[in-house]
């Protein structure tokens, strides 16, 4: 138990002082990049996982966010440079093989979807690891980014030289762009959204083309994942994007409420994420990961209808009932 | 044979995997160190078992394959594809615990840890699926995420303090088969033992129970024991392949080389043989890929040779590949398109009272409404078959069919008009409504449905619309009428009806 006790010696003293006030009044500039960054990658996957739960494509997100790590490779080792565009490329290219290369497989072979995707999405991100650590010291990316995320060292980004975005870390103001046309093409496309999620048969009727608006929601994820895919690493990105949507759907039923509250939860799960991991000195991504599941958590538990203390109180409500 | 051949084709497609894997690891940036060492000598060391450093390391990826093939086939038929997936992201927090409470690397509290992690997530996906409305794609997700997030906060919390600093739990993300030890290694032959015994001995039970849940249910068989046991087993191949495979690519050791298998044949028993030899293979190749570029963990370059296993199976399996099937597809094809020129033939025939024996090239097109072109080429086809021959006049072609073909022709036709009235007399469609049935269904009709079509109809002689339906008897009447007076060939003559 020796390990046990020097593990346990080794979690700092929680000092309220130190974890939420000194950071924000001595390095502000730094945290609020960071705080920025998680908020917007959170909200932008949650806005977009509002809809990918809704249409049991929760793992589809999984294998997407996965596979656009050779799609940024290849980018990288053919451009030999961090630009912007050729990564996005790069990535929304792997993100549309994944699904196309999954229903191939699934179309023309007994191999059912489920093992169709577990197959393409691990292939895929093997290519990825192999390159990366062939040519890792090449890319400038190694695989702790690719596992962990990099959230930390966002304000030491180059910033954005001129604009109105002037001194803004160019990570953030990339990730803010997306979150903000994720934002504007939902709200423009929420009906056709809608109506293909619920009811596909009368989306076609209504003159909305499903598989137009699946392939735009995929296009939609590879960006969103690509974007997010530095700050918060592959396999994290996957619970930005179910959890915020599954806490907020045991909340509420109705669309618009839920995308309000997947941007409410994103909010706190930015804030409270930075500072357990400024608490335990951790990786920022992963502490994210562990406050937006404890969220879902506590909605499992305590939602007023669909929580589980909810249905045991209803469950004795209907007992007493028949008893008298 | 066929078997013969297809472990040739396997044979071949595993070489072909392995010359595409070892050509992309000789470009990596270690040529220079490839040259000094041949590749193959290395390969040898590596396979021989002498150095017993490797021997450790080949070993325990001849388990890790054996297991994750065996547990793999499981849940790819069980459609629990994406369960091992979740499985393996879900023992993170437990490996890390296992660790902080032993206080070392010791395999056996990382093996309970991980395994109680493992379970626990199981269990949480089936709660979550239970007590909310949530789909199950989406608690798999979220276990994944949660526990994996976890993971990561309890491993950087680890690697802060003095033993964990170099224990290397970052390896039990992507794997290094290369520290694999002897004890390590020792419980991975336990479980894989213990997995092949418990298949062995249970694998009536475990066969029902992935192929029929309500029989076996009906059978009185504890379906929940059996599948709780499988998550166990599965939880167990995952965590003693965390160290050579990693945490984020196990579940593609679990559902690779079980699709493989499941491309290849169709018998449970020869799809797990099959699904652990392909796991041991990549298992042991990936390994000594990774032994050649020391930077290269082995975690995905396993996983990469047996995607290359996959992608000759899908292309090459005799049965389910891609271009067997387009194959057999085209064969079929063909098939259909001479019996469709056949029948034309006996229909022009037909027309003319079944006088002379030839048929115009230029009546025949006008019977199938197609191209001068189209109708030579199909009837150089029905040629090439030895079902027809063609004679070429001065200004035009004729053709005639050999014994062989005009049988053909006329069960082609008998089938054709036989459903027609099946459809009119017993189905009572109307008879101008059964003609495009009746043009699908006469290729596909086989010897046995066409005699009981005939008992049914009391052995008609004329079809819904009048024509006459050549009878079996007529058929072999042909046949030995030809033969026996030597006559024309196509010396089959209609019933004075």
């Amino acid at each position: 138990m020796s390990g046990m006790n020097e593990f346990l010696n080794n979690i700092p003293e929680f000092d309220f002082e130190e974890v939420f006030v000194i950071p924000w009044s001595e390095f502000g500039d730094s945290f609020i990049w960071i705080f920025l960054m998680g908020f917007f990658v959170t909200a932008t996957c949650g806005m977009l996982g509002s809809f990918i739960v809704w249409r049991r494509m929760a793992l589809v997100g999984d294998a997407i966010s996965h596979s656009v790590l050779p799609g940024i490779v290849i980018a990288f080792l053919v451009t030999q440079s961090r630009d912007t565009m050729p990564m996005f490329i790069g990535a929304l290219s792997a993100g549309v093989l994944t699904t196309v290369l999954i229903e191939f497989i699934h179309s023309r072979s007994r191999v059912k979807t489920d093992a169709a995707l577990g197959i393409v999405f691990t292939t895929l991100f093997a290519i990825g690891v192999v390159l990366v650590s062939i040519y890792g010291e090449n890319v400038d990316l190694d695989t702790d980014c690719v596992l962990y995320g990099e959230i930390e060292y966002v304000s030491e980004d180059t910033q954005v030289a001129s604009g109105p975005l002037a001194g803004v870390p160019l990570q953030v103001a990339r990730m803010g762009l997306v979150a903000v046309a994720v934002l504007l093409l939902m709200i423009v496309f929420y009906r056709q959204l809608l109506v293909c999620s619920f009811d596909p048969g009368m989306a076609q009727s209504m003159g909305v083309s499903p598989a137009v608006v699946h392939h735009g929601l995929m296009i939609l994820l590879s960006i969103a994942v690509v974007s997010a895919f530095e700050a918060v690493g592959a396999v994290l990105v996957i619970s930005m994007l179910i959890f915020p949507a599954t806490t907020a759907s045991m909340l509420s039923d109705r669309m618009p409420v839920i995308m309000g509250l997947t941007v409410l939860i994103a909010a706190l799960t930015s804030f409270f994420g930075m500072h357990l991991a400024l608490w335990l000195d951790v990786s920022t991504a992963g502490a994210m990961s562990v406050v937006v599941s404890f969220w879902f958590g506590l909605a499992w538990v305590f939602s007023p209808r669909r929580g589980l203390l909810a249905r045991v109180m209803k469950k004795k409500v209907d007992l007493f009932a028949e008893q008298n | 044979m066929r078997f013969d051949k297809m472990w040739q084709r396997l044979y071949r497609g595993i070489v072909l995997g392995c010359v595409f894997l070892g050509d992309a690891s000789l470009r990596a940036d270690r040529i220079g160190e490839m040259d000094s060492i041949s590749y193959g000598g290395q390969f040898l060391r590596f396979f021989s078992m002498e150095d017993p450093l490797l021997r450790t390391v080949l070993l325990g990826s001849l388990c890790l394959g054996l297991c994750c093939g065996l547990l793999g086939s499981f849940i790819v038929v069980r459609k629990l594809s994406l369960v091992g997936d979740a499985l393996s992201h879900a023992v993170l927090p437990g490996v890390a615990i296992g660790f902080i409470v032993a206080g070392e690397k010791d395999p056996v509290a990382i093996f309970i840890g991980a395994t109680v992690a493992g379970l626990l997530g199981t269990v949480l996906v089936s709660l979550i699926k239970n007590t909310t409305h949530i789909k199950e794609d989406s608690s798999l997700g979220m276990v994944l995420a949660g526990f994996y997030g976890v993971g990561v906060v309890l491993i950087t919390m680890i690697q802060k303090t003095s033993v964990g600093n170099k224990a290397g739990l970052d390896k039990f993300l992507f794997g290094q088969a290369a520290a694999l030890t002897d004890k390590e290694v020792g419980v991975m032959a336990i479980v894989a033992f213990v997995s092949l015994l418990v298949v062995v001995v249970f694998y009536k039970q475990l066969l029902v129970g992935s192929f029929d849940a309500a029989y076996s249910k009906a059978l009185g068989l504890p379906t929940r024991f059996f599948h709780y046991l499988l998550m166990l087993l599965l939880a167990f191949s995952v965590v003693i392949s965390l160290q050579a495979v990693g945490a984020v690519l196990v579940s593609a050791m679990l559902i690779i080389p079980a699709s493989s298998a499941y491309l290849l044949t169709d018998r449970m028993h020869r799809m797990l043989i099959l699904a652990c030899l392909f796991g041991m293979i990549t298992g042991a190749f990936g390994a000594f890929l990774s032994y050649m570029g020391p930077n290269l963990a082995t975690g995905p370059l396993m996983v990469l040779a047996a995607s290359s296993v996959f992608v000759v199976c899908f292309f090459f399996s005799p049965k389910h590949g891609i271009i067997s099937r387009w194959l057999r597809f085209r064969r079929r094809a063909n098939r259909v398109r001479s019996e469709n020129s056949l029948k034309a033939i006996y229909q022009v025939r037909e027309s003319l009272g079944f006088k002379g024996e030839g048929v115009l090239l230029s009546d025949l097109g006008d019977r199938m409404r197609e191209s001068a072109k189209e109708v030579k080429s199909r009837v150089d086809a029905l040629v090439r078959y030895d079902l027809a021959d063609l004679k070429v006049h001065d200004d035009s072609c004729e053709v005639y069919l050999t014994p062989e073909g005009w049988v053909r022709a006329c069960a082609v036709v008998r089938n054709h008009r036989l459903w027609e009235l099946y459809l009119t007399k017993q189905a009572e469609f109307e008879p101008d409504h059964v003609h495009d049935d009746a043009e699908v269904i006469e290729h596909i009709l086989g010897e046995d449905t066409v005699r009981e079509l005939e008992r049914l109809l009391d052995f008609p002689t004329r079809d819904p619309h009048g024509k006459l339906i050549p009878s079996l008897t007529d058929l072999q009447r042909t046949l030995t009428y030809a033969s026996s007076k030597g006559e024309e060939a196509s010396g089959y003559s209609m019933p004075k009806g």
